[in-house]
């Protein structure tokens, strides 16, 4: 078998100040999968279901995106879906407390296959949840976009990493 | 960006050794339909293991399953939590002859929609403890769709050399792909 070291670090966003988006761009395809690793917090709030967009459709809204969920509240586990939606509900984050959520983007170079990315959120006071999305485009993923859900910033402090993976 | 390696680099205490903490072992992508896809010889020179994979059924169902060393007797247990987008469920076996890697598409999602995972392994190179792996995966077709979490037992002390993972009743189709991870521990 051939083993190589992979796991690398592409970049990471620490917030300074408050904002209402973070991008990252110009992502390279030479990994297999990514994963951005979120831990963050609304300025001020509840729950909230941010959005995670690739390749400029933060612009266009197109709806070329859906999602089902799984989530436990502390008294009952739930699950849904949302259909033909313009972006996916990641992160979550609330007001409180940072929280994380950890994004697996699979395959996202593939240009015969749509995109599928598939998450674990972790709101501590609030609920655990699990979470797939489809993004219904072959298109690379070169550019990664991360939009506040609401009229609340995202805080100062917050942190977005994306690292790539590799296959042998 | 700028890319660099992760991990402890030796050369920042002493000498010039690199000490990656997360490799690739191996990946198959399949150019045809198959029943399954098996990694073995694997080393047992890292502290656990993860899989990644996306992967998608021919027909029936949409859960993966996942077997160490070719171990056929019902050596296995496994708990899931599952949500198939309109309610949540739970459900277990025990005294199986496979574990749960779990739900990844099914046939009757779109061509271009492959089920994803996450599977990880530890310790299993510990043969003072029996293996558990536990995973995330699932599938989403605008309208369809499910996810899992996913724990499983084998009843075995041995260290993990081999794994294959096989849907119960259909091939994985053409360019379902999983690739092997090793993670050392410092």
């Amino acid at each position: 078998m051939a083993a190589g070291n992979t796991y690398t670090p592409i970049k990471t966003v620490t917030l300074s100040s408050a904002v209402a988006e973070v991008s990252f761009t110009s992502i390279p395809s030479s990994y297999t999968d990514l994963v951005l690793v979120c831990n963050g917090k609304m300025v001020s709030g509840t729950a909230n279901n941010n959005a995670l967009r690739f390749n400029g459709d933060s612009l266009t809204l197109a709806q070329n995106y859906s999602r089902t969920y799984l989530y436990g509240n502390g008294s009952s586990a739930f699950s849904g879906r949302s259909s033909n939606t313009t972006s996916l509900a990641f992160p979550y984050f609330d007001g409180t407390n940072f929280n994380i959520t950890i994004v697996n983007i699979m395959n996202y170079a593939n240009t015969t296959i749509y995109k599928t990315a598939i998450s674990r959120n972790s709101q501590p006071l609030e609920t655990t949840t699990a979470e797939v999305g489809l993004w219904r485009s072959t298109a690379a993923i070169s550019t990664i976009t991360i939009t506040r859900g609401g009229s609340i910033n995202f805080d100062t402090g917050s942190t977005f990493s994306l690292y790539g993976i590799a296959a042998a | 960006m700028s890319p660099s390696n992760i991990g402890i680099y030796a050369s920042q205490i002493s000498g010039h050794l690199v000490n990656p903490a997360y490799d690739s072992i191996a990946t198959t992508t399949l150019s045809t339909a198959t029943a399954s896809i098996t990694f073995s010889s694997i080393p047992a020179t890292y502290t656990h293991l993860q899989i990644r994979g996306i992967a998608r059924g021919g027909s029936g169902s949409a859960a993966i399953r996942i077997r160490c060393n070719g171990d056929t007797a019902t050596n296995y247990a496994a708990h899931e939590l599952y949500g198939d987008g309109a309610s949540a469920s739970a459900y277990a076996e025990s005294g199986v002859s496979s574990g749960f890697a779990d739900y990844f598409g099914p046939s009757s999602a779109g061509a271009n929609i492959f089920g994803v995972g996450v599977i990880d392994i530890l310790d299993y190179a510990n043969t003072n403890k029996k293996t558990t792996i536990r995973s995330l995966s699932g599938y989403d077709n605008n309208g369809s769709g499910g996810i899992a979490l996913s724990s499983t037992l084998w009843n075995d002390t041995s260290a993990v050399t081999s794994i294959t993972l096989f849907y119960a009743s259909s091939n994985l189709v053409q360019y379902s792909s999983f690739a092997l991870y090793g993670i050392k521990g410092a």
